[in-house]
């Protein structure tokens, strides 16, 4: 059989051509412009080559807010997903218990992301936020714009707080798409509830808690609003996680070329992260 | 070795999924759950499983109440229709599974997961996880570690009916060499009459939670009790025609179609049921009486034909061996055999085989 050649059939790319253009390529290519170059204003630019990516790439100051912002992510992971799974699998299973419980897990995804910031950084107040005084009444010292440890403490709380739910979610689904006669077969055989869940709901669950820990990966490694709006990355430098610190830099310090170079970077790195692990997750999974 | 139900009654809310149901299987045989979707086969099967509790009435095995006895104590496996094996385990873990866990010895395990595999045609594939399995093999991985312990109760809920056809057709032939030289009971529900016949041993047809019939199986094929039980056990359905009986005359109510019968029943009208492969598009053997039809339908499955065809009236299935195209509107004639005639009362009761 003979294709027939129609070259028309390209002016139909050109809507999504456009469209990708104008939200993705130009936006970026914008940032790889500043990246390799100086300007000082009237569109004057001049040519740097590497040096804003070296100068980065050895700056302590990067190397603080990535250790920081690793840290960050490795923790609300190692609370949230363990968290969700759990109570996703403590959640009913049938009757009105279902979507009253889907509903309340759902109310902390719908708020908005400075919202929930606003409103952790009233509730932690140490005087007047119910958190920040009850803490205090019990007599911890508890003070999140002064001392690091509650400042941290306080930031992966509202995290955990505002995203579990997802993790949940997420995990529940998993959990529901289980055939009963996986639980049958296993009773016959006698397995116990924790061979249960470690043979047969972690596995079959294997394919969404990935896409969880990514969603929460690249969510948490990018998040700037919350913490900007409760901390505003302090005390000092202590929560100045990498968006955080890339926005001082852009608009705080004007330094638009090593602003950009560490913005391709940290571009980079989730883009790095994410393709490892999604590699690794599914590189036995072909086949179904 | 027996397994009896006494009175069995599964009830959720008001909706009765099995009613009272009384059902005596001995050892060494293979039992049938014959019926439609929703008949109450795989209810009834939890429920001698142990999985699930009747509402009413007792299980007895080896002369011992075992009602509420958890599954796990009572020696049984279960093959369902989705292929049920544990994910990240390879074929032998899964096959050995259940032996792990009753604490028998490594070298023993070893030897009889080695058996079964090669019984079940696994023995290349053993170090294999599931998803890298054929539906088929991966139901074979099922059916192995059914049986690598030695259970008293095998129970199988339509093992078959997620294969394809070929894959079907294989497995059916093995099954029951597999049961063979075993000290239990098994259990297959299906929802093919094919399966049972070719499975032997005996059949249980269910319609609606309740059992029709139960017997051997080829006594429940050739004398069915009554007409639902007739029905569960035909595929294609069965025909129906009303019939009227003076003296040794028998003929339709339909049309003008006469035969002699030796039945010893008094006068009147009956019903008759005509398995479609008693009405053949040839003259053969004992297939003589002539009845026209005009074709509705006609299909070819593998090397039969199905002709869907008029006659007073009513609807008639002819299957006949061989392949027959026929167009829609033909006028042709068929020939059946009174001898395999099923004759039900008003109350659609067997009354006797002509």
């Amino acid at each position: 059989m003979n294709k027939t050649v129609n070259q028309k059939a390209w002016f139909f790319v050109i809507p999504v051509f456009v469209l990708v253009a104008f939200n993705a390529i130009i936006p970026l290519m914008t940032v790889v412009n500043y990246a390799f170059q100086e300007t000082f204003g009237n569109n004057v630019f001049m040519w740097e080559g590497t040096r804003w990516f070296k100068q980065i790439m050895l700056s302590e100051r990067f190397h603080a807010s990535l250790g920081r912002q690793f840290l960050f992510t490795f923790i609300i992971l190692f609370i949230q997903i363990p968290l969700g799974i759990g109570i996703a699998l403590t959640m009913p299973k049938e009757g009105i218990g279902v979507p009253v419980c889907l509903v309340l897990m759902s109310m902390p995804l719908l708020i908005p992301w400075n919202v929930v910031g606003a409103m952790w950084n009233i509730f932690a107040l140490p005087d007047i936020g119910f958190l920040g005084h009850s803490l205090n009444a019990l007599g911890f010292d508890y003070n999140f714009t002064q001392q690091i440890g509650d400042a941290w403490f306080t930031t992966i709380l509202m995290d955990v707080w505002h995203w579990t739910s997802l993790v949940v979610l997420l995990s529940y689904a998993g959990l529901r798409s289980i055939q009963p006669a996986y639980y049958q077969a296993a009773e016959i055989d006698g397995a116990s509830r924790w061979a249960i869940f470690t043979k047969i709901e972690l596995p079959k669950m294997k394919k969404v808690l990935t896409i969880a820990i990514l969603l929460r990966f690249m969510d948490s490694f990018m998040i700037y609003t919350e913490p900007f709006v409760l901390t505003g990355g302090g005390p000092g430098n202590a929560t100045a996680f990498l968006s955080i610190d890339l926005v001082k830099m852009a608009l705080g310090q004007f330094d638009l070329g090593p602003a950009a170079a560490m913005s391709l970077i940290y571009f980079f790195i989730v883009l790095l992260v994410c393709w490892v692990f999604y590699t690794l997750m599914m590189r036995n999974e072909e086949k179904s | 070795m027996s397994l009896e139900l006494k009175n069995v009654e599964k009830k959720i809310g008001l909706d009765t999924h099995i009613y009272s149901t009384n059902l005596k299987l001995e050892k060494n045989t293979i039992n049938i759950l014959l019926g439609p979707t929703l008949s109450g086969k795989t209810t009834l099967m939890q429920i001698m499983a142990g999985l699930d509790k009747p509402t009413n009435g007792e299980i007895w095995f080896n002369e011992q109440n075992v009602t509420g006895m958890k599954v796990q104590k009572r020696n049984v496996s279960m093959v369902y229709q989705q292929f049920i094996n544990y994910p990240n385990f390879t074929v032998y873990d899964n096959i050995a599974s259940p032996l792990k866990i009753t604490g028998v010895s490594s070298d023993e395990i070893k030897q009889r997961v080695g058996k079964v595999a090669e019984l079940l045609k696994l023995s290349g594939m053993l170090n294999k996880k599931p998803n890298e399995l054929s539906g088929g093999q991966q139901q074979r991985t099922a059916l192995a570690r059914a049986l690598v312990k030695d259970s008293d109760l095998i129970l199988l809920d339509e093992p078959l009916a997620n294969l394809d056809f070929k894959l079907r057709e294989e497995l059916r032939e093995e099954l029951p060499k597999l049961f063979e030289n075993r000290d239990c009971i098994v259990v297959y529900a299906t929802t093919e009459p094919s399966e049972a016949l070719l499975l032997g041993g005996n059949t249980a047809t269910l319609q609606e939670g309740k059992i029709i019939q139960y017997g051997k199986t080829l006594d429940t094929y050739n004398k069915p009790n009554s007409l639902v039980s007739a029905q569960v056990f035909s595929d294609p359905p069965m025909n129906i025609a009303k019939i009227k009986k003076s003296g040794d005359q028998c003929s339709f109510l339909q049309n003008d179609i006469q035969w002699k019968t030796k039945l010893n029943i008094k006068d009147g009208e009956y019903k008759v049921g005509i398995r479609p492969h008693n009405i053949t598009t040839y003259k053969e053997g004992k297939n003589t009486l002539e009845i026209k039809g005009k074709v509705l339908i006609s299909e070819i499955s593998g090397s039969e034909s199905l002709i869907h065809f008029t006659n007073g009236n009513l609807n008639w299935v002819s299957l006949s061996n061989g392949v027959f195209q026929k167009k829609v509107g033909d006028e042709m004639n068929l020939y059946m055999n009174t001898d395999e005639f099923v004759y039900f009362d008003q109350n659609e009761r067997l009354v006797s085989n002509g």
